[in-house]
């Protein structure tokens, strides 16, 4: 071996170690589990795991309640995630603005609530939605209206957290807009103008075809973390909220896995949330192409 | 006139993204129920520390937050090590089949962490690993986006920097460690603050690897918290305070690092 190849294996190894015993090789694993009738009496002995086939997959398909998680799902993150963006690059389109001040304050504060942890701020906007005296009804109640009780109610629980989650990640989003927006050449600006472009021509036919990658980019990483939602919901509407309106995939599969230790069918859930993700870059990616 | 809409909706933006985190802190001053009494108000009428307290030493919660500081310094100090040293040899090092192995990590990159959790649940079980430390820290110690970061950072170090070193008989060990660590700093830094917080802000994983509470960490510990004590709104959010100010104060210190790792790790697209 020369000398270079085994400096490398020395360097690579603890870290491609780690990687292939605890992620590759799990989820190769978990593809297998999906496809046997693993539960807590195989948790006791192995040897009480039998093949199955797609059985697992089967019976999803015929549980309301999988229906109920991936619509949920799908309704958090074709709402939530395309807010998100709206809003973001709304913010960034402000925080671009020649005229506009004190642009790094602006960012950081439209940044902070993306470090902070799900598990805190999903307690506190819970207070937040208290159909009682939680911040957003009382703020309702000075102009008159009456707010629903958020999280309690199966037709405005789901809105609620796709609201808090809009508010802790459009900050992400825009930090990426707003480096695609200086990447735009000024050039393109001056001709469109000496073109007679006014503002909004602009935009739509300079700013947003030169944004196209960013978009790609943005979309795929909110639509993989809409997708995910599991601490949220675990938190403030705790086994699936009212009518399992916020009963969302991953807390399915948390459900069926680690509290039935049901974990073959919990492991063809996950699968499905694999090929989700999937399809949800694969997605991004061919709208970003055919235009 | 347009100067005034545009700050208009600026400042409109920064008050809405506060509100929710000045309330928290503020009532988690405010004697309890007072959060709750109408008319609302916005300061307390006298500040309090009786909930932090009550959190430290009835409800053991610094117990937690000493579980969740070891485990994200651990993580990170780990991680470092770990992802470094695999991202320099994909960088700088020639080796058989380099750039095929880093093509298929990089593919692996977008596989959800969930996937791989119930099987990695039955192999820490059976490695005796459930419900330990090690347990915790096992998913953040080697990463493939850690060592996708390094790897890109430290592909632009320059190779007669390296050559140098080499033709003055330094081992390979030596260049890693006084050569091309120094030089990668910065992106180290990133690293390192990516890896404490998705550490600490963790919940899913915690959740599922722990089982007694002596050994939870923050968020666990509060999410148990909340549902017990739902109705003393000055106390939960007092233990809100506790789980997100540390890493807001960090974010606020290293925030440059922060947005120019983050900016690094997006050019991909």
């Amino acid at each position: 071996m020369k000398p270079q190849s085994r400096a490398a294996l020395l360097f690579l190894t603890p870290g491609m170690a780690l990687i292939a015993l605890f992620f590759i090789l799990p989820v190769i694993a978990g593809f297998f589990l999906s496809l046997t009738d693993f539960d807590l009496y195989s948790i006791g002995d192995a040897a009480n795991t039998r093949f199955v086939g797609a059985k697992n997959y089967a019976s999803l398909l015929d549980n309301p309640l999988f229906w109920r998680a991936l619509t949920n799902t799908l309704y958090f993150s074709f709402v939530g995630g395309p807010l998100t963006i709206a809003v973001a690059l709304a913010a960034a389109l402000l925080l671009n603005a020649k005229l506009a001040r004190f642009k790094a304050l602006f960012r950081t504060i439209y940044f902070a609530p993306v470090v902070t942890t799900i598990v805190g701020v999903a307690i506190v906007w819970k207070y937040v939605y208290h159909p009682r005296v939680g911040l957003l009804n009382r703020m309702l109640d000075a102009i008159g209206i009456q707010g629903p009780d958020w999280l309690g109610d199966p037709r405005w629980a789901m809105p609620a957290l796709i609201l808090l989650a809009v508010w802790r990640g459009f900050g992400y989003a825009t930090v990426i807009f707003l480096a695609g927006l200086q990447n735009v050449p000024e050039e393109l600006y001056e001709a469109a103008k000496i073109d007679g472009a006014g503002e909004w021509k602009q935009f739509w036919h300079v700013t947003l075809p030169q944004l196209g990658p960013t978009f790609v980019f943005v979309g795929i990483i909110t639509a993989i973390g809409f997708l995910q939602v599991f601490a949220e919901p675990y938190v403030m509407t705790p086994d699936g909220g009212p009518l399992n309106a916020t009963l969302t995939i991953v807390m399915l599969m948390y459900r069926e896995g680690f509290r039935w230790w049901n974990m073959g069918y919990a492991a063809a859930v996950a699968f499905i949330l694999f090929a989700m993700v999937l399809l949800a870059t694969l997605a991004n990616t061919l709208i970003r192409r055919t235009r | 006139m347009k100067r005034l809409l545009i700050h208009a909706a600026l400042l409109g933006g920064a008050v809405a993204t506060i509100i929710p985190l000045a309330w928290m802190v503020s009532a988690s001053f405010m004697p309890q129920g007072e959060a709750t009494r109408f008319p609302p108000r916005l300061v307390p009428s006298q500040v309090t520390f009786e909930h932090y307290q009550t959190l430290f030493t009835n409800l053991n919660l610094g117990r937690a937050f000493l579980n969740s500081l070891f485990v994200a310094i651990a993580a990170t100090l780990l991680s470092l090590l770990v992802n470094s040293m695999a991202g320099y040899a994909f960088a700088k090092l020639r080796f058989a089949g380099r750039d095929r192995t880093f093509t298929l990590l990089v593919a692996a990159l977008g596989i959800p962490a969930q996937v791989a959790m119930l099987p990695l649940f039955l192999l820490l079980k059976s490695l005796g690993l459930v419900n330990t430390y090690a347990g915790v820290l096992i998913p953040y110690i080697a990463t493939i986006y850690g060592v996708f970061l390094v790897r890109q950072f430290m592909v632009s170090i320059p190779d007669d920097l390296l050559a140098a070193a080499r033709i003055d008989g330094a081992s390979e060990w030596r260049i890693y460690w006084s050569v091309v660590l120094p030089t990668a700093r910065p992106v180290l830094a990133t690293l390192a603050i990516f890896t404490f917080m998705s550490a600490w802000n963790d919940f899913m994983w915690p959740l599922i690897i722990l089982t007694d509470d002596e050994k939870y960490t923050l968020p666990v510990a509060v999410a148990n918290l909340s549902g017990e004590h739902f109705p003393d709104l000055e106390l939960m959010m007092a233990s809100a305070v506790l789980t997100i100010i540390p890493v807001l104060a960090l974010f606020f210190a290293l925030q440059k690092q922060y947005i120019a790792g983050m900016m690094a790790g997006s050019v991909k697209g």
